[in-house]
């Protein structure tokens, strides 16, 4: 807590290092995001994670070859990894009808351990650090720089840099054959769009992507960071465009929140991995989708679901008390009774305390009164009842003894358009054909 | 690198996981569940690490609880997920593997600074040690695969059924969730075991390689898991052979078995190796599912499509004059059908060295000899259409796709009643009573 | 919308048959599933392909429609091989095969049936959007341009990718299974719409397997099982007692046969 206290909150805005890292953190992430949303959308998001430990032989062999850590031959070396990995699976699974995921694992595997054997082989002559390929050299970003129009950059930003821009024109360039084609490849192919084109210049932006990160973050961010945010983004949006910006403000925040928790003194003292705390944030944010979107949050389904049935509990407890009145114009009946009538539990309970505080009903003596607001609504329920009951008869000849049932559901969803209908259907009758009264419309 | 005298021991031990991983994988693979192992070994790091933080040792069986408990988690929220949200289930094994995998190296790094010395066998988890391997280790491998073993054949019938087809499973009153769980955890433990030894890339692969290839080989569940057992066993062995200095008797020379022992590779990489070279011939040469018997039954298969067209073509061009045999012009020959120039004149040439035709010029003649065989061919092709015109409402699965198995497909008796019911109402061809008119127009 | 072919800017010889297959085999895995189909379909029909469960109905317009390789054969559209007469054909797939959760809208799947005619890289602008709407119009799902698809119901889905498939504006369509878990209401909208289709010169083909409606929908037929029964107008096609008094079949050769081909099943 101590530690907690003295902690300067801002220092980490404002110190060049920090902002050094996250820069670096967030074009890296918004790289991955932007390409990971294809990759969620076409159910391909673990060839992100097979491509990112793939490229692993192809890394080492351009360090062999080109004897330096250039970027040129690192990147063709990796893309063309990553593109075999592709196309392996792919005839795997087409021509050795291996199933698709297990095509997949056996090829990354094997490429990896290739990779691994490589790397062991020529320890010697590679400066390549094995710890590197899981968490990258983010906690070092504000150590080299260079200088572009006038700003003082962080070295990495020059490789992810320029892979965040053409994985962004390659997006607004082919905007329209990316969708096509990921939505419905046998259609795509079929006006022209090839699915098969599209989906290798896909994987080769992934590839590319995967190899300008992997020095930056790491590979366990790149895969957190080409899944986590467009699974979060499509829990949040319906249409493409928008689920393509949310991605990368998700990829932002998480690469802000993640270096936070990172730094010393929050988690540990001398603070942690910051690519590490950035997935782990990347994959809170998804959690926190995943339980509270909107529209598919688990836990907003459970709200809407909880609200309706106390509607419909409130509603049944209203209809049940018009009925007993209409029965017996002076009974009324205990709390416990009307819970219980309508099937007890602490939902009905609960939709019983609503109706009071809202005015519905009175406590008098021990017992429950409508009053006059609480008698007009239950009038207007029974009449959409009963409405409903006449109408099931009237038009579709049910018998008696089946309209009652049906009605008890369609009750709590008559609405006021659909209960003018049904009057000028049923054309005013006084009573339902149980041969009780239809209330009127009357305050 | 293995010292000589406990590579024995080291095999045992590399074999009996192998083979377990095997058996136990392939029911993931069966499942199209085979990157869950992969998930699997990447949510057991932050369990270990909470293990190590908690009881500050390393003792492996405490590390492996702590690792078991994370990975049934990461199990347990892929269901979650896949079940309550729009999310995918490769996006929520991505999602997982990424957050679980991040908080991982997370609680690594404050590891790291806590205790910096007794740290160093926690690092093994990411890519795996054999050498490490001990007697107490070999010990709990081979409890682990008793336990599996036993599980796997007490649960035979239960775990087919599943593997076949969950739902019918469920509806036939199994407690395929339990069984679903059963299966997973005996995976995880499997995963857990073999982290330390292979890590945590290598060990998904020992879960999908050995599956995957023995699926190649056989049809059937029993077979299949014995065959991945012993795949998985043999890659373990001979990965770590390779990986084993030589015996002395093999060199003489002192300087050679220096130099060659110098480049000893890790063993948890070669393991993978082998299971993959396994998979790999496997995929090219296996018997019936191999690809290169594939290709040549389907290369046969064209080879003979195209053979029945060309005589068909040669009959139903020579049928009018029957029983004369008329030259026929290869101009109108190959107006018959749509072949290219070089492949009629390959038949054409075939089929003169075959005594089929007489070529002249630019025509061609049926022998007597290849009337027959032309009159074979268009008989069974046109027995075959009646017999499905005849019985238009069988479901083709039970129908054999191949032409020439008319006879062996249907009986004797029903073949020579459907010949007669073609004489009787005079369709059938005067030269030879065995060619029944084709039902369709002739195009 | 739906203009004459002109609009293609394309001459459609006047003799040519819409679809024509020659000795098309088709094979999963060196297991063939159709066997040496033969057909001509005339232009201006609305054809129904039908046959039991595992019959090929769908290998048949997959394999037409370049989506699967022919072990043998060849196919034309407009008496030209497929590649050249893409823009000709349009396509609605079966409902399965689509990802409801995608993040697209109504307009969004319509909009797609215009992208062919506007080749690569060029996006769709106000004429494309007209299409759209109208299309839509014409399914009767113009207030529901704006919602994701998964809010639909499944007529209502299928109207979307029928829409679709009027933008493209093609001369022959390719239906899988349009009315699989559609209501009758809808139902009868599609069979309406692909009426108008033909009366508009266009030709339809469409997976169906509801034997009891084959004779009111389609003028054409394809029956098929892996090999082509017969293929012609209905009226005179699809009768049983037509198929029998040409072909000398009866209804004890045909159950013998079945038995003896199920006895003989589990060959492998």
């Amino acid at each position: 807590m101590d530690l907690l206290a003295q902690f300067d909150w801002w220092q980490p805005f404002t110190s060049r290092n920090g902002l050094s890292i996250m820069l670096v953190g967030a074009v890296t992430n918004v790289a991955c995001a932007l390409v990971g949303c294809y990759l969620v959308l076409r159910r391909m998001s673990l060839m992100g994670d097979a491509i990112a430990h793939a490229v692993l032989p192809g890394l080492v062999l351009a360090l062999l070859l080109s004897g330096s850590m250039n970027i040129l031959p690192l990147f063709l070396g990796a893309a063309a990894i990553g593109l075999l990995t592709t196309f392996l699976t792919q005839t795997l699974h087409q021509y050795g009808r291996v199933p698709a995921d297990a095509s997949m694992g056996v090829v990354y595997t094997s490429l990896f351990a290739i990779g691994v054997v490589l790397l062991k082989s020529y320890a010697g002559q590679l400066h390549f650090d094995v710890q590197c390929v899981f968490e990258g050299w983010l906690g070092f970003a504000g150590m080299r720089r260079f200088s572009f129009a006038g700003l003082e950059l962080p070295m990495q930003l020059r490789t992810v840099g320029p892979v965040a821009l053409i994985n962004l024109a390659a997006i607004l360039l082919f905007w329209k054959e990316l969708k096509v084609s990921s939505f419905d490849s046998p259609f795509s192919t079929l006006i022209g769009i090839s699915a098969t084109l599209m989906h290798y210049f896909l994987m080769a932006l992934v590839a590319v992507t995967t190899v300008a990160s992997f020095e930056a973050v790491g590979s366990i961010l790149v895969v957190a960071m080409l899944i986590a945010p467009p699974a979060t983004a499509h829990l949040l949006c319906d249409r493409l465009g928008r689920m393509i910006v949310v991605a990368c403000v998700v990829a932002i925040v998480a690469s802000v929140v993640g270096y936070w928790f990172a730094l010393p003194g929050i988690f540990a003292e001398r603070g942690v991995s910051p690519a590490g705390a950035m997935a782990c944030a990347a994959g809170g944010m998804y959690g926190l989708a995943v339980l509270f979107s909107p529209q598919y949050g688990i836990i907003s389904k459970l709200v809407r679901n909880l609200q309706t049935a106390l509607r419909i509990l409130r509603e049944d407890l209203l209809l049940m008390l018009y009925r007993v009145e209409e029965v017996d114009s002076s009974k009324r009946m205990r709390p416990s009774e009307a819970v219980d009538a309508v099937g007890g539990g602490w939902l009905a309970r609960l939709a019983l305390a609503m109706l009071r505080r809202r005015g519905r009903l009175e406590l008098r003596d021990g017992r429950l009164h409508m009053t006059d607001d609480g008698r007009w609504r239950a009038a207007r329920l029974v009449r959409g009842h009963r409405l409903w009951e006449t109408y099931l008869v009237k038009h579709l000849g049910l018998p008696l003894d089946h309209v009652h049932a049906p009605a008890d559901r369609v009750e709590h969803y008559i609405h006021q358009p659909l209960r003018e209908e049904l009057e000028r259907a049923v054309e005013d009758a006084p009573i339902d054909p149980h041969g009780r009264e239809i209330p009127g419309t009357a305050r | 690198m293995i010292g000589g005298s406990i590579t024995a021991n080291i095999m045992l031990g590399t074999a009996l996981l192998g083979a377990t991983a095997g058996v136990i994988g392939t029911f993931a693979v069966l499942r199209r569940r085979a990157l869950v192992g992969d998930m699997l070994s990447h949510a057991a790091l932050p369990g270990i690490c909470l293990a190590f933080l908690v009881m500050n040792s390393r003792n492996r069986l405490g590390l492996s609880i702590g690792a078991l408990v994370t990975g049934l988690l990461g199990i347990v929220l892929v269901g979650v997920i896949t079940r309550w949200t729009r999310t995918k289930e490769d996006a929520a094994i991505g999602i997982v593997l990424s957050t679980f995998f991040g908080a991982g190296v997370v609680l690594l790094s404050k590891i790291q600074q806590d205790q910096s010395g007794n740290q160093a066998g926690l690092g093994t988890y990411l890519f795996g040690e054999t050498a490490s391997i001990s007697r107490s280790d070999i010990q709990l491998i081979a409890g682990m695969a008793a336990v599996c073993l036993v599980i796997v054949i007490l649960l035979f019938k239960e775990f087919e059924l599943l593997s076949f087809d969950s739902d019918f499973a469920t509806s036939q009153g199994w407690p395929a969730l339990a069984l679903d769980l059963l299966m997973m955890g005996t995976l995880t433990i499997v995963t857990i075991v073999g982290l330390p030894i292979c890590g945590v890339i290598l060990m998904a692969a020992l879960i999908i390689l050995p599956g995957a290839a023995a699926r190649f080989w056989t049809n059937r569940l029993g077979p299949l898991l014995v065959i991945a057992g012993i795949f998985g066993g043999a890659s373990g062995m001979i990965g770590t052979f390779l990986a084993s200095p030589l015996p002395e008797r093999w060199f003489g020379s002192e300087r050679v078995r220096a130099l060659l022992n110098a480049s000893l590779l890790p063993p948890g990489p070669l393991i993978v190796l082998s299971a993959a070279a396994i998979f790999l011939f496997s995929l090219l040469f296996a018997p019936r599912r191999g690809i290169v018997a594939e290709n040549l039954a389907e290369l046969r298969l064209r080879i003979r499509i195209s053979r029945e067209h060309m005589l068909r073509a040669l009959y139903e061009l020579s049928e009018p004059q029957l029983p004369n045999r008329p030259q026929i012009d290869e101009k109108t020959l190959l107006a018959q059908r749509h072949w290219s120039n070089w492949v009629l004149n390959w038949w054409l040439w075939r089929f003169s060295a075959q005594g089929l035709i007489e070529r002249d010029r630019e025509t061609a003649q049926l022998t007597p000899a290849g009337l027959a065989a032309a009159a074979q061919v268009t008989r069974t092709h046109r027995l075959w259409e009646l017999f499905l015109v005849e019985s238009a409402g069988i479901a083709s699965d039970h129908v054999d796709r191949d032409a020439d198995d008319v006879e062996h497909m249907l009986p004797a008796p029903l073949i020579r009643k459907l010949e007669a019911r073609l004489a009787a109402s005079g369709r059938m061809p005067v030269v030879s009573q065995i060619v029944p008119e084709s039902p369709h127009e002739l195009l | 919308m739906i203009k004459e072919a002109s609009s293609t800017g394309e001459r459609i010889e006047a003799n040519s048959p819409a679809l024509e297959i020659h000795d098309m085999t088709v094979a999963y895995h060196r297991k063939p599933v159709l066997w040496d189909i033969d057909l001509v379909v005339p232009e201006g029909k609305l054809v129904g392909i039908v046959g039991p469960n595992g019959a090929g109905k769908t290998t048949l317009i997959k394999a037409v429609l370049g989506l699967l390789p022919l072990a043998s054969g060849k196919v034309e559209i407009y008496g030209k091989p497929f590649g050249e007469q893409r823009h000709l054909i349009g396509y609605v797939p079966q409902r399965e095969s689509v990802d409801w959760d995608f993040p697209v809208t109504v307009r969004d799947v319509v909009l797609m049936g215009t992208y062919g005619r506007l080749g690569w890289i060029r996006r769709p602008g106000r004429a494309e959007r007209e299409i759209a709407r109208e299309c839509l119009e014409q399914v009767g799902m113009n207030e529901f341009a704006k919602r994701q698809i998964r809010q639909l119901s499944g007529g209502q889905q299928q109207r979307v990718f029928l829409a679709r498939a009027l933008a493209q504006d093609a001369k022959v369509y390719f239906m899988d299974e349009p009315f699989s878990g559609v209501d009758a209401a809808t139902e009868a909208a599609i069979i309406e719409l692909l009426q108008k289709l033909r009366s508009q010169g266009k030709t339809v083909f469409v997976v169906h397997h509801d034997l009891q409606t084959v004779r009111s929908y389609f003028d054409y037929v394809i029956l098929l099982n892996m090999r082509l029964v017969a293929c012609g107008p209905t009226a005179t096609t699809f009768t049983p007692a037509m198929l029998h008094e040409t072909y000398g079949g009866r209804l004890t050769i045909l159950d013998e046969a079945a038995e003896a081909v199920r006895q003989r099943e589990p060959i492998r």
